[in-house]
């Protein structure tokens, strides 16, 4: 029996991750030293050599979409892009996280391994051209981030939100699953593409088909935390260790992304009138109760959790504008103004966490909204770089909030739902209201804490440059916008 | 060709920066020194615009076109006709008066202070001078940042509310604008230039819905009544400069909106809706008149002294004559220095009193003759007197109202009463009579640099009350053709 050798050069860069990963895992246990430098640099360093594979992938596949293992992997212009991304957002996880996780005697092994290996489970995710490529990289990713939210074990928050995140995770990968599978059974294929050629053609049993349908959505709504499908968000971010938190609320946003993606564009696009529907009420919803439900917290965790919430609302509202009346001409448009706001929000949100972790010291969690008072005398520095990833969060120029949705609001109302758009403009005045509020805690008020801000060095700058690269593309937005419409026109 | 538009814009956003770099209140000398260069270079650069404009032409001068964000047909396109050039060089005039008038009234944080009014003239230069609809939008967002810091950290006891009412309010206006533009981008084909829109056809209907998303956006800030109430309040709480730069050029916004979208862009929905307009113009002109007599606090009655002004303007534009538009716009200039001119005067007495109500003083002119001079001039120009700048818009609107109804020019000629009335009765008892009490006893007259802001400011009333022509002559060809096109059906 034949076994031929698949064309492993798309992949690379994951195989990489796993060895390295694994090595790492092994390594760390005879490394000395508490502060575990060595293991923080190597896991960097395997960020920087998956980078490096990724673009070597790019050069390989000579930038065409090209598929390998049987065509359940894909590689194309999107999931090198977002692969990217990732690699930045996980860096700059990493960074934040050192000082505060060390501070609480959580920086151990299993956090670097753990966390590559979530991002092992994002990259094939990102990179899934079949179902249950996709499901696998979805389960790595989640048993991952189920682990490194009870990392601190003695806080029973903190187990408390793992399991009502594992009880709730599970149930959407059933839900996902149960989905994959009617849509397997009226297709007869798991191959995304192949799913993609059987619905183009004569339409298989359209009943089974939209069942399916349902619960594949309803999965994806769960990975994203849109409403319905939220409720796990707020315990998960408030109870969770900050520097897991802020590891969830970014990178597994671009994977979420690139999985909506595979699964409505790629795959059944066929079906876009009936999921658009769906996204529609889920967007309004997630818009509504995302921005009425983060007026009323005190906890700046919890506010940003159902921030993500409405973000994730706003996001849809690109994706459900890609096909009117069967007709394609603003798909790509539309699609990469919300890649365009998956980004964007990635980068805020590593902003926004960021600066809790910076505000928060060893016996100390600058948790509740009150640790803000009074920033700008503390740190006019951190302050204007906070001012400036909340006006982002808010949507006013010139920062880079503002572009994503401007071109989402755009795509909407190129499909012909103004209608949409001022409901999306009214709940982000809603929204603007609790951000806004953030910076008259930080400017208007007097300090409570008065200890000076310690930043590690490496943490400082990066955290400057996140609240500085909001700025700079909210100036010069261009690039990306451009990026990510050419990464959704070569799909 | 120098880019003297670019300059006006970025070079005082430039000095802000430079003196948001000396940090602390330890350098608060060289941050007021260098604040002052700033301005007075912004004002410098502006002088071009006045002196080699063409009054010969109606179309755009300094014309400035770069492409900006391609992905969207997003131009950096600068450009002013007579309409606007004026209010750029009104703003640079006005932010070097505001620097030198907070040199030693504010003493703490003094560099972010002096920064934001530099930003904030850099930004408003920058929505007078955009002639494409989204970086006016940016320009005209961006402004917010600025102003709401300035009323929340340098306001007055109630700031904190003040502030965010203005922020919210400003803003539930400028989303539905947003969500305007992107129609009006959709339905041009692509296209976010200005004068292109001046040329798209639209469909009555259509213009009826941009005209309420416009009007929702301007009457704000204007502000119209019944959308004023944020405008007293931000004006008690704001500091000096603040409620200068606020009276004198961020109510101009809403204003010079209307002459530069809504009119030209929607004719036949002006035409349609103009009675409608001008009801609300006369109510804010003979109601909010009578509030203003009420007040018993100073910044208040010039609070709501200027959105009765404002309504003049407002009345001006919608009777679609030359005098009557003109008009406005000499009104609005006018405003821009009687109410700066006011409002720090009622600074020049807080500064020392630490009181804004009336009842508080009486008898000033016997401890300041120097002071009570020039206010007695600024009063003089509130009510409309002739020889002074208030005289020449109020006048040439009531013309122009005269030609279109009799009735109309009646009603708003009752603001030459209404004025009167409130502005001499608060002069009256705040200045005449016997001294009041020991407080006022011990007041010291104006000193050199508060003598200098004055008298700039004097000379600029007066100069406008005699010999306006200057001013009309520029505004005149543009004008003109503004008037031509609103009379030509776009159905």
């Amino acid at each position: 029996m034949s076994f031929p050798m698949p064309d492993l050069v798309p992949a690379y860069a994951e195989i990489f991750l796993v060895v390295m990963a694994s090595a790492i895992l092994i390594a760390d246990l005879v490394i000395p030293g508490r502060d575990r430098g060595i293991t923080y640099g190597l896991s960097l360093l395997t960020l920087l050599g998956c980078a490096v594979l990724t673009v070597g992938a790019v050069q390989g596949t000579g930038g065409q979409v090209t598929y390998t293992f049987s065509n359940m992997f894909v590689s194309d212009f999107m999931g090198n892009l977002l692969k990217m991304l990732t690699y930045i957002a996980v860096a700059a996880c990493l960074v934040y996280s050192r000082g505060y996780m060390s501070d609480r005697d959580l920086l151990k092994g299993e956090f670097f391994v753990l966390t590559l290996f979530a991002m092992l489970g994002m990259m094939v995710m990102i990179s899934a051209n079949h179902f249950l490529t996709l499901y696998l990289g979805l389960e790595l990713l989640s048993l991952c981030l189920y682990a490194m939210v009870a990392l601190n074990r003695d806080s029973a928050s903190s187990t408390e939100a793992a399991m009502k995140y594992f009880v709730l995770g599970a149930l959407a990968s059933g839900l996902l699953l149960y989905g994959m599978s009617m849509i397997y059974g009226a297709t007869g294929s798991l191959d995304i593409s192949a799913v993609a050629k059987a619905l183009e053609g004569g339409r298989p049993a359209k009943t089974v088909l939209v069942f399916g349908l349902v619960f594949v959505v309803a999965g994806l709504g769960f990975k994203l935390g849109v409403v319905p499908f939220h409720m796990w968000i707020p315990d998960v971010y408030h109870g969770a260790p900050t520097a897991v938190t802020l590891f969830i609320g970014s990178a597994p946003k671009l994977a979420a992304f690139a999985m909506a993606m595979r699964l409505l564009v790629n795959g059944l696009l066929a079906l876009a009138v009936d999921w658009q529907q769906m996204l529609i009420i889920m967007s309004v919803l997630s818009m509504a109760i995302g921005n009425l439900a983060a007026l009323a917290q005190t906890n700046i965790k919890r506010m940003l959790a159902y921030s993500t919430i409405s973000h994730m609302g706003f996001m849809l509202l690109g994706l459900l504008s890609g096909v009117v009346n069967n007709n394609w001409l603003n798909a790509a448009d539309a699609y990469s103004a919300s890649m365009f706001y998956a980004i964007v929000y990635v980068l805020m949100s590593l902003g926004a966490f960021g600066m809790v972790i910076l505000l928060s010291r060893a016996g100390y969690e600058a948790e509740e909204l009150s640790s803000f008072k009074g920033l700008n005398r503390r740190s006019p520095w951190f302050a204007f770089i906070m001012l400036l990833v909340m006006f982002s969060l808010a949507g006013i120029p010139p920062t880079a909030g503002f572009y994503a949705k401007l071109s989402v609001l755009q795509a909407t109302i190129a499909a012909g739902q103004v209608w949409l758009a001022v409901v999306a403009v009214m709940f982000s005045l809603i929204g603007a209201f609790y951000y806004v509020r953030v910076v008259k805690l930080m400017y208007f008020d007097e300090a409570q804490d008065t200890a000076p801000l310690e930043a590690h060095l490496d943490m400082g700058v990066l955290l400057s440059a996140n609240g500085l690269a909001v700025l700079l593309l909210g100036i010069l937005p261009g690039p990306l916008m451009q990026l990510c419409f050419y990464s959704i026109k070569a799909l | 060709m120098t880019p003297w538009l670019s300059l006006s814009i970025w070079l005082p956003v430039a000095a802000g920066l430079v003196v948001l770099a000396t940090g602390g209140d330890g350098n608060a000398r060289v941050a007021r020194v260098l604040a002052l260069i700033g301005a007075l270079a912004g004002f410098l650069v502006t002088i071009p615009l006045a002196t080699s404009f063409n009054t010969g032409t109606g179309n755009m001068q300094f014309v400035e076109l770069m492409p900006w964000i391609e992905r969207f047909n997003i131009n950096y396109h600068l450009g002013v006709d007579g309409i606007s050039v004026l209010f750029i060089l009104l703003n640079s005039f006005i932010t070097v008066l505001v620097v030198m008038a907070g040199w030693q009234v504010i003493q703490s944080r003094v560099a972010q202070y002096m920064a934001s009014f530099l930003f904030l003239s850099g930004l408003l230069n920058g929505v007078f001078a955009s002639l494409d609809a989204l970086l006016f939008y940016v320009f005209f967002e961006a402004t917010l940042i600025p102003m709401y810091i300035l009323i929340g950290v340098w306001g007055g006891p109630n700031r904190v509310y003040a502030a965010v009412k203005f922020f919210l309010y400003t803003l539930l206006g400028s989303l539905l604008f947003l969500v305007a533009l992107l129609y009006l981008y959709d339905k041009s084909g692509g296209s976010f230039s200005i004068l292109d829109y001046h040329k798209l056809p639209l469909a009555l209907p259509a213009q009826m819905m941009l005209f309420f998303a416009f009007l929702a956006a301007f009457s704000v800030k204007v502000p119209m009544w019944p959308v004023h109430t944020w405008l007293p309040d931000a004006h008690v709480e704001a500091p000096t400069g603040g409620s200068a730069v606020l009276a004198a050029i961020m109510l101009k916004l809403g204003a010079y909106g209307f002459v530069r979208f809504s009119l030209p862009i929607l004719p036949d929905a002006s035409h349609a809706l103009s009675g409608f307009m001008i009801v609300l113009s006369l109510i804010a002109v003979v109601y909010i008149g009578l509030v203003a007599l009420v007040q018993t606090d100073m910044k208040k009655l010039i609070a709501y002294s200027s959105i009765s002004h404002m309504g003049f303007v407002t009345l001006g534009f919608f009777i679609f004559n030359a005098y009557g538009v003109e008009g406005a716009l000499v009104q609005m200039i006018s405003h821009g220095f009687v109410s700066a001119a006011m409002f720090l005067c009622v600074g020049v007495m807080y500064d020392r009193m630490h009181t804004r109500m009336i009842a508080d003083y009486g008898g000033v002119v016997n401890t300041m003759p120097r002071f009570a001079a020039f206010m007695m001039l600024f009063a003089m120009a509130n009510c409309g007197l002739p020889a002074t700048s208030g005289f020449v818009g109020e006048f040439m609107v009531i013309m122009g109202a005269m030609k279109a109804n009799f009735w109309l020019a009646f009603i708003a000629a009752t603001t030459l009463v209404w004025g009167a009335g409130y502005t001499l009765w608060m002069y009256k008892r705040v200045i005449f009579g016997a001294v009041a009490n020991d407080h006022v006893a011990r007041l010291k007259d104006i000193n050199g640099r508060e003598f200098l802001v004055l008298a700039l400011l004097a000379a600029a009333v007066l100069w406008m009350g005699v010999y306006p022509a200057p001013f009309t002559e520029i505004m005149h060809a543009s004008v003109n053709d503004l008037l031509k096109h609103v009379a030509v059906s776009k159905l």
